[in-house]
């Protein structure tokens, strides 16, 4: 993909208006869905080509223990994933692609690895997995791998929609020390290069991922921390309900898209 | 930001005639006060002058000025410059010190969509990181620093 010019032209000095105190970004236009690209289509070749084959896409190395951990007995229940959902190809053929979904005992929604240490809580009786460990890295990307290719099926209705509203907020937002808010970036800005990395469109259809500059798999509310990080804002805490709001709304935000978990980004 | 929006200077002239008949505005990021006339910040925000050797070397890092993340510049050293905001190449014969000083203290002032940070400013600031907290981007000595550099670019 050439380096193609944002959705829209930098603010021009002549149009600006004197607002001090604002916090809210001027709100930018939803990208178009025929302009929705993955971080994928802003990668090198040769990184496109390390995703694309199993031999060489790092993350597969966690797909094996996540097939293993999902075959395994475990918790007070003795029971393995596979004992309630069987083969995982397909009960759960789409699941990563409708969360974060609504949890009736949660009373909101729960992105993917809540949803799993939900069974590991209730149904295994197991202790939950803590965010980022390779145990619940390995099931969230096992998991999600049965999704690869499905279209992002996220569903808004009555009591999901005041959460999308909560995480577009925060997408919104300046935020940090540099007063800087995600729409600006990846809404604006996208397909420009910040400093040596080509801004993409903040896609998050690829997670758990493998990036290369974490030589390692990581959750999106990993990424998300990255981000938040280099605006030089509080990072929220893993799990935390605004973080889980942000994910819906970047969902929702793809809807459509094609799922690609495990991906890997540079 | 609804409505129309006058231009800068426009705008700038009309809160300056409201506020003080000396054409002054006081800017205020809660870091320290400084005098805005029209779209300049005339008066060095230190006693002593700024070293453009210094203003070189933060303007340069990554870490400290970031300018490069969005600026490209005269400086074929360094790989990876940004692509989001204008070449620095020539500014000081675009703009005048003050000109220059406004635009790194408080830039929202001529944009108010501006992604370029004030880096004079602690007040009005969201979930700001602790390590951060309460502090300004850059000293008023850095920021001086890098205005007295970046004059010396006239071409
Ligand atoms: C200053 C610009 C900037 C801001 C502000 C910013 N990001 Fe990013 N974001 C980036 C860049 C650059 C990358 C790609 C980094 C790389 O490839 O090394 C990225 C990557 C991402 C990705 C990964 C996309 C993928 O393909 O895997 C997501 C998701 C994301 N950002 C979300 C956010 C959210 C949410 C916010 C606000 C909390 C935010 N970003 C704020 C510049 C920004
Ligand atoms: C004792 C049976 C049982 C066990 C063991 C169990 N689950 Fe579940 N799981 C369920 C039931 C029942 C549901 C659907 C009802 C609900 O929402 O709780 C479910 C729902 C799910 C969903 C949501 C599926 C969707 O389509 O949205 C995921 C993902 C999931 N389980 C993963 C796991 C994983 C991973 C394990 C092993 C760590 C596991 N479950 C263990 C019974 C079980
Ligand atoms: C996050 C991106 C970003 C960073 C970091 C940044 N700028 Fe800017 N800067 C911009 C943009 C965009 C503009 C264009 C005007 C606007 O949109 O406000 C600009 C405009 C300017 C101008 C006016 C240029 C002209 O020709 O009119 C100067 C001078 C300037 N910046 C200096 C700096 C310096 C010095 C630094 C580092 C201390 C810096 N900027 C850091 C984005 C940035």
């Amino acid at each position: 993909m050439s380096a193609r010019r944002g959705g829209r032209p930098l603010p021009a000095l002549a149009a600006a208006c004197v607002v001090l105190g604002f916090t809210q970004a001027a709100p930018a236009a939803e990208i178009p869905s025929a302009e929705r690209r993955s971080g994928y289509e802003f990668m090198s070749r040769e990184t496109r080509a390390m995703q694309d084959d199993d031999a060489t896409n790092p993350a597969v190395l966690w797909l094996l223990d996540g097939e293993a951990l999902w075959n395994r007995k475990d918790g007070a229940a003795g029971r393995a994933c596979a004992d309630c959902h069987g083969n995982a190809r397909a009960s759960m053929k789409g699941a990563a692609a409708r969360h974060p979904a609504w949890d009736a005992a949660a009373g909101r929604p729960v992105n993917l690895e809540q949803r799993i240490n939900a069974c590991r809580a209730g149904r295994q009786q197991a202790a939950p997995l803590a965010y980022e460990s390779r145990d619940l890295l390995a099931l969230t990307a096992y998991v999600a791998r049965q999704s690869r290719g499905m279209p992002v099926d996220i569903a808004i209705d009555k009591r999901t929609k005041p959460f999308l509203d909560a995480g577009r907020d925060t997408f919104m937002r300046r935020q940090g020390q540099l007063n800087l808010a995600c729409t600006q970036c990846h809404d604006e800005l996208w397909g420009r290069k910040l400093a040596g990395s080509t801004i993409p469109q903040a896609h998050p259809t690829g997670y758990p991922l493998y990036r290369l500059e974490w030589q390692g798999l990581g959750s999106l509310q990993r990424r998300l921390r990255n981000c938040l990080t280099g605006m030089r804002a509080e990072p929220y805490p893993f799990g935390a309900p605004e973080f889980v709001d942000l994910e819906l709304y970047l969902m929702w935000r793809a809807r459509g898209m094609k799922m690609e978990s495990p991906a890997v980004r540079p | 930001m609804e409505g129309p929006c006058p231009t800068p200077a426009a705008a700038v002239l009309v809160a300056a005639l409201a506020v003080m008949p000396s054409g002054m505005v006081r800017g205020d990021t809660a870091a320290g006060a400084y005098a805005v006339v029209g779209d300049a910040v005339p008066a060095p925000l230190t006693a002593a002058p700024g070293d453009p050797a210094r203003g070189r070397a933060i303007v340069l890092n990554r870490q400290v000025g970031l300018c490069l993340l969005c600026h490209s510049g005269p400086f074929p050293e360094e790989r990876f410059q940004g692509e989001l905001a204008p070449d620095l190449r020539g500014v000081g014969a675009r703009l005048s010190e003050g000109q220059i000083r406004l635009r790194i203290v408080e830039p929202g002032r001529l944009n108010a969509a501006t992604i370029m940070p004030a880096y004079f400013r602690t007040g009005g600031l969201t979930r700001v990181a602790p390590a951060f907290r309460g502090k300004t981007v850059l000293t008023a000595g850095q920021i001086e620093d890098i205005v007295a550099f970046l004059a010396t670019l006239k071409d």
